[in-house]
Parts: structure tokens; sequence; C-alpha cells
């Protein structure tokens, strides 16, 4: 799935990385705690979380992810921006709430750990 | 076996926000070196897990990582509290975190296990009132 298709179904503003929208992710991975996420090695996922912090940044890091969506309205630190910016990753932010944002996601087939037909 | 590079890091306990940049620096060292990728995620994992216990658990400490042609060797070591039962702590889900690193989105109990999961090699040195130290090894080929 393109990371520009996430954006639309989602409703989500970019934060930064306009310019990689054309990128696409494969599966998705949506928790608060971190170590949940770095459990869970899968290529060219998407992180989708609700904790505001420069560790969210470096975690997708680690993973080699290359977006993260912040859900309930949250928006990432200018702190958090500059970590992303140089790292190459994707900052959306949606009003949706986790449970609604995993779902839609699923449902338009971004499984949580296989490639379905997207 | 010959050692072909070395990196020092202090990683401060005090500044939460900055925990984890020695990972960063290792990872891209790696990268610059042209190592598989695989095996850089995996380096990358283990030691930003260790980093972060470190900075959360034991008040920060010293990161070594030494690069030989046939694996990647970090050391962890702290002047913490240390690890009472190493094998609790090895549980996953077993953790002492308080809820406020909770809400900083640690203490999930997963950062051990997943630091034994991503390695050949990891041995816990652990003291309790003098310190922890934790060395890993992944293997590169
Ligand atoms: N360097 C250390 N010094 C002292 N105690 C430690 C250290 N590292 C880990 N521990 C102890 O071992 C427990 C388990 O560690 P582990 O990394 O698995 O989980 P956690 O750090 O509590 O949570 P998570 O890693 O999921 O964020 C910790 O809660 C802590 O009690
Ligand atoms: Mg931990």
């Amino acid at each position: 799935m393109k990371i520009s298709t996430i954006k639309d179904l989602l409703d989500a503003k970019v934060v930064c990385g306009e310019e990689e929208l054309s990128r696409h992710v494969y599966s998705a991975c949506g928790s608060d705690m971190m170590s949940d996420v770095l459990a869970y090695v899968k290529d060219q996922a998407v992180l989708l979380t609700g904790l505001i912090n420069s560790q969210v940044i470096r975690t997708a890091e680690m993973m080699d992810m290359n977006c993260i969506v912040f859900v309930r309205a949250k928006l990432p630190t200018a702190e958090m921006i500059e970590l992303a910016r140089e790292s190459g990753i994707v900052l959306l932010a949606t009003e949706k709430r986790m449970y609604e944002a995993c779902g839609i996601l699923y449902n338009n087939g971004l499984v949580g750990n296989r490639v379905k037909n997207v | 076996m010959s050692e072909l590079l070395n990196f020092h890091f202090v990683v401060d306990g005090d500044d939460f926000t900055c925990a984890g940049q020695a990972s960063v620096q290792v990872k891209k060292n790696l990268r610059q070196l042209g190592l598989p990728p695989e095996i850089i995620r995996r380096v990358s994992i283990a030691m930003y897990e260790g980093e972060i216990n470190m900075v959360i658990h034991a008040g920060g400490g010293v990161a070594d990582v030494n690069i030989t042609e046939d694996f990647v060797e970090i050391i962890l070591a702290d002047k913490g509290p240390g690890i009472k039962d190493i094998s609790q702590a090895m549980q996953e889900g077993y953790s002492t975190a308080t809820d406020n690193i909770r809400s900083l989105g640690f203490g999930a109990g997963m950062g051990l296990p997943n630091m034994k999961r991503y390695t050949d090699y990891m041995s816990i040195d652990s003291v309790v009132g003098e310190g922890t130290t934790i060395t890993m090894k992944v293997n590169i080929n």
C-alpha cells in the first residue's frame, strides 16, 4: 500500500516527508509500547502510535520503518520532526483513534504480518 | 578474529530524550561499512534495547561496540542497582518499570527477550548493588 493511500484512508495530515508519499509499506504495527514494536520485525512496515517522544522516531529508525502515523490527533514535537527528516521517515497525523485507524488499514488490505493484494 | 573497528560511547542516564543516540550512531557506522541490512537491524535493535535499559533502570553507563570479520560485539556496562533474578528478568512481560516509564513507551518487559532473540550470543553479568554488564554478539556470516 502506498503511503499516500494511508494518508487518504485515515484522512491524515502530512507532518513531514511529503516527497516520499509514493513509497510502499507492506505491513503495519500499532502500539504505544516501543519494545512491543521492537519485537516485531517486518520489512517496510508502518507504525501507528499515540506516543509522543523522540524514542518513537528512534524505534522506527532501528526497525527500518519508513512511515509513522500518530493517532488521536497527537502532534509530534519539532525535535521529533527533525529526527524523522534526518532519517527519511514520513510522519502522518490523524484524528482517528488507534482502533479505528488500524481497522481501516486492515480492511483495506494492509494486514499485520503478511501481504494481501495491495 | 582480529578486531577491525571499535566504538565507545558514554550513555547519559539523566536524559531520556537523548537515549538511543549511541545506537543510532552505530547503525550509521555499520551502514557505512556496508554490512547486510538484516545484520545491521539486529545489532541496532539489541543495542537500542540495552541502551534504553541502562538509562531507565541503571542511571546510564558505557557502551562498546567491536566489529570483527566474523561478528559484531556489543558490551553495555553500568553501575546501576543490578538484577537480582536474571532468569525472571529474561521472561517476556516481566518489568519493574514505574508508571512514569510506561507512559514514555517502555516497560513492557520485552527488552531483554528482544535482545536475546536478535543476537546469536548474550550473557548477563550482574551484581546487586554494583551493576550490570551485558555482552551480545551478532554473527556476520
Ligand atoms: N541495566 C539494568 N540494570 C538494572 N536492572 C535492569 C537492567 N536491565 C533490565 N533490568 C531489569 O530487568 C527487567 C526486564 O528488562 P526488560 O528490558 O526486559 O523490560 P523493561 O525494560 O522493563 O521493559 P521494555 O524493555 O519492554 O521497555 C527490568 O524491568 C529491570 O527490572
Ligand atoms: Mg527494557
